[in-house]
């Protein structure tokens, strides 16, 4: 699927799932590079050894669970844009995800704004709560976005026609 | 004429880390660039670029041009020609330059060529209309000159150009109405595809153009889908309302400089066309006559970099400049090709040296 | 059409300069190629084929494949993809070969 039309399939996405154990603990990183590629930005970049050991660079990057804390450092630093964070302990009824974001307009803090899915497709509503900029992020601004819980598996864009 | 040490044609990603490498090992180096800027197609790469840190992985391609410019403007043993041609290279070792209508002779005791690559057009009715651009056209436009090629666009090739260059176009504000591309997999990076994708445009695969509507400009474009045995499945075609139609539908070497100059030249498909046969440490069938970057097959500029810096080192060593450390630089270029080639992405690339090592093996 | 505002990309678009594509005035930079220039201005078609007379427009953008010829300054066969657009400069599209000036 994921090769036929860009979107990753159900199977796919819940290899990179973290356990609803692990959820409840804070933030982790949720790397969506399904495809054996020469890349490795992501586990060079990450201080806390949180991406397994690539012995070759064609590696596909592995989050460890454990050693991760969500800083999303990595998600400024994939080539791909293919790294999120997901805080499922955001609020009672609310996650927060963590994107990457290298378009025009950006959305400002507290702007509500209409939330895609990995099609593109409508999901809901959600509400920026911080856009992460500056040097270190060279340009790939950080958009962090409070969803329903419910949705922080499916939101994975936002719709720029939705603010200013 | 000029004496030199190294000529080096073409002042893209191989070009200009050939010409550090060479430089830095001792060597004289005369850069020839047809364009009034060094830089090649790195100057429009807004992304990120893939590979290890060896190859500046994670920094942008436009970021990478301006860093091996600054490196190649600041060596004293680096002579750069702008707006220079390579016309052409003759028995007697001259390499014959046009530079703003002066003819210029070279005579350098090895030369590197990086000339790289052109566009493939395909065929289909009215795909001469203004409003049908190659993708690197499109890019100029962009992200050299700041100016929007249209307003809506098509996108003919899910490879990697037609895939980045559709998120480029959403990055200068252009609505890009779908991606076609005529295999039933997307042939570029699948994450370059889902970060295009989830900002809602369609990749179609199995799905190709049939024509391009307008009168004097584009207005509009037909597409259908194929089925698997690429035949056009009637009463799947639709029209689709562009102003612009991009053509990425992959590179081929540019060759004629070497092909003029003698070296010999292999058909190779997984190498995207004819090519210079040339053995591992890039040497063409000329002596002295080096190939690197897209030349010497199309690939990405990550390993064109690699290559650069393999036949600088290599030409370098030929002259006896500090040949134990432009040994240590082969040696490392080598493992870096290795490794960026080694996996699944790489196959093509793989299959295509080693049908050149067996052609050249018979000649 | 230029593009306002870019996530990556900032350009220094250098001094303005006024210049005429047939008989209108147009502006645009001296950084830029005159094809550049045309398409900020939203022209497309460069000039006509030799034989049937079909519009052409820009293909490669780097003074590759011939499909921009234009007559400049009353120069025919010029790549308006890598020539640089000055002040004053005369553009028109070129319908044929093109005449050398004698």
């Amino acid at each position: 699927m994921l090769k036929r039309t860009g979107v990753a399939s159900p199977e796919d996405i819940k290899g990179v799932t973290p356990s609803l154990e692990r959820l409840s603990k804070g933030p982790i990183a949720i790397i969506e590079c399904f495809q054996k590629i020469p890349c490795n930005p992501c586990y060079t970049a990450c201080p806390r050894q949180a991406i397994g050991k690539m012995n070759d660079i064609n590696d596909k990057p592995v989050i460890i669970p454990e050693n991760c804390n969500g800083c999303g450092i990595c998600v400024s630093r994939c080539p791909g844009l293919a790294i999120f964070v997901v805080d499922a302990t955001y609020s009672e009824t609310e996650a927060l995800i963590k994107m990457p974001w290298e378009l025009q307009p950006v959305p400002q803090k507290d702007s509500i704004v209409k939330t895609l899915n990995r099609a593109g497709e409508p999901v809901g509503e959600g509400r920026v709560v911080l856009v992460q900029d500056g040097r270190f992020f060279d340009r790939t601004k950080i958009i962090h976005l409070a969803v329903p819980k419910q949705d922080m598996m499916e939101v994975r864009s936002i719709e720029r026609g939705t603010f200013k | 004429m000029k004496n030199v040490d190294i000529a080096i044609v073409g002042g893209g990603p191989a070009g200009l880390c050939a010409a550090i490498t060479a430089a830095d090992l001792g060597a004289k180096v005369i850069l020839v660039e047809q364009d009034d800027a060094l830089g090649g197609q790195l100057v429009k790469q807004t992304h990120m670029f893939f590979g290890s840190e060896k190859q500046h992985a994670g920094t942008r391609g436009i970021d990478i041009g301006t860093m091996l410019v600054e490196q190649v403007e600041s060596n004293p043993n680096i002579e750069i020609m702008l707006n220079a041609t390579a016309m052409g290279y003759y028995p007697d070792g001259v390499l014959g330059i046009n530079q703003e209508e002066n003819f210029i002779k070279i005579k350098p005791l090895k030369m590197i060529l990086a000339t790289g690559a052109s566009e493939r057009m395909i065929a289909f009715p009215n795909n001469d209309l203004p409003g049908v651009f190659g993708a690197g056209a499109v890019q100029t436009l962009m992200n050299v000159y700041g100016i929007k090629p249209g307003k809506r666009v098509l996108m003919v090739g899910a490879g990697n150009i037609g895939l980045i260059v559709s998120y480029q176009l959403l990055q200068a504000g252009v609505e890009v109405a779908a991606i076609v591309e005529g295999s039933p997999n997307i042939g570029g990076y699948l994450v370059h595809a889902s970060k295009i994708r989830r900002l809602g445009v369609p990749v179609l695969t199995s799905h190709t153009i049939l024509e391009a509507l307008g009168d004097r400009e584009v207005t509009g474009a037909v597409i259908a889908k194929l089925d698997e045995k690429w035949n056009i499945i009637k009463g799947t075609e639709q029209t689709v309302v562009v102003d612009t139609i991009c053509l990425a539908v992959g590179l081929t070497p540019l060759t004629e400089l070497i092909d003029q100059g003698g070296g010999k030249l292999a058909y190779i498909r997984e190498l995207s066309g004819y090519v210079p046969i040339h053995n591992q440490e890039l040497e063409s069938t000329v002596s002295g006559i080096y190939v690197a970057g897209d030349l010497a097959g199309v690939e990405e500029a990550s390993s064109a970099m690699v290559e650069g810096k393999l036949a600088g080192a290599v030409a370098a060593k030929a002259l006896g400049y500090k040949p134990k450390a432009a040994e240590q630089i082969i040696e490392e270029a080598h493992q870096e090709l290795f490794d960026l080639r080694s996996g699944p992405v790489g196959a093509g690339i793989r299959a295509g040296i080693s049908k050149l090592q067996e052609v050249r093996q018979r000649c | 059409m230029r593009i306002k505002k870019h996530p990556i990309l900032t350009w220094d678009k250098g001094k303005k300069v006024k210049f005429f594509f047939e008989d209108k005035e147009l502006e645009g930079y001296q950084t830029e190629t005159i094809a550049a220039a045309l398409h900020a201005s939203g022209i497309k078609e460069m000039r006509e084929s030799e034989e049937m007379h079909r519009p052409r427009g820009l293909f490669c953008a780097i003074g590759n494949c011939s499909s921009c010829l234009m007559i400049v300054n009353g120069e025919p066969n010029v790549r308006v993809c890598v020539t640089k657009l000055q002040e004053g400069m005369r553009v028109q599209r070129q319908l044929g070969k093109g005449e050398l000036q004698r």
